[in-house]
């Protein structure tokens, strides 16, 4: 394979771009209660970010951002945080599974306690997306670099 | 010549067509909109109308897609994200392996 060397002006770009991409899919995942948004969507963003910096840097200072190794246990953790949720509020609440009205936070009413427990799945969404979506690049970039 | 009129023309019609229809929808959570009724005309139940009402008392959430996503449709919400992240692990075994499989059947990796 040919190799290639880093445009300092995509370099520049890309740096430049990154972080304000990831802050917007932070505000999508976190602002979904009030505006149209949610885990998948921020999910998506926030992998966009990372696969700037990927594209843009080669993959050994990218790997700075967030590591190859990292993604598929942020998936996992991602999924688990979902389901943990509604195994949470159905055995230490004693409601349905994924009724966040059992989920043990003390001092809330059972309205905010819905509130709270759509933030957390979608925090969980958001993870498990930007996971499978890193992941997914990465697993073809290694392919493409060994040949 | 001709055909990249017509195509244009087309293309334009219906966007306008597009642009016009939009003007007729009605607003969001809109109870009188055919679309929230209570009932269907053959009288079954539907769930639109219980989600505009009782999405923000239930959740003191303003935005009704994120509640009936993130809470009357959690399960499915669930089954979702198992989707995406089900993908990614297969992607791994697909694509993973490729170099040694290569080398297996003497191929040029």
């Amino acid at each position: 394979m040919k190799r290639s060397f880093e445009s300092p002006i995509t370099l520049l770009g890309a740096r430049a771009l990154a972080p304000f991409i990831m802050m917007f899919g932070l505000y999508v995942i976190f602002h979904g209660h009030y505006s149209p948004g949610g885990g998948f969507q921020g999910g998506a963003l926030l992998a966009a970010s990372v696969l700037l910096m990927r594209v843009a840097s080669g993959s050994k200072t990218s790997s700075l951002i967030l590591s190859n190794a990292v993604t598929t246990p942020m998936g996992v953790v991602g999924v688990l945080i979902y389901f943990g949720t509604g195994l949470l509020a159905m055995f230490l609440g004693g409601s349905n599974f994924l009724d966040y009205e059992g989920l043990p936070i003390p001092g809330m009413s059972p309205y905010y306690l819905r509130y709270t427990g759509i933030l957390i799945i979608e925090v969980g969404v958001g993870l498990a997306v930007m996971a499978a979506l890193v992941l997914i690049y990465d697993k073809m970039a290694d392919g493409e670099v060994s040949q | 010549m001709m055909n990249q009129g017509l195509k244009w023309m087309v293309l334009l019609g219906f966007a306008g067509l597009m642009g016009w229809g939009m003007w007729g929808l009605p607003d969001r959570g809109d109870l009188d909109a055919p679309m929230n009724e209570k009932t269907t005309i053959t009288g079954t139940p539907t769930p639109a109308a219980h989600y505009i009402e009782h999405a923000y008392k239930e959740a003191k959430t303003p935005n009704i897609v994120t509640v009936v996503l993130g809470d009357y449709r959690s399960i499915d919400t669930l089954g979702e994200v198992l989707v995406v992240f089900t993908a990614g692990l297969i992607l791994i075994l697909l694509l993973t392996n490729r170099r040694k499989i290569s080398a297996l059947d003497g191929g040029d990796s």
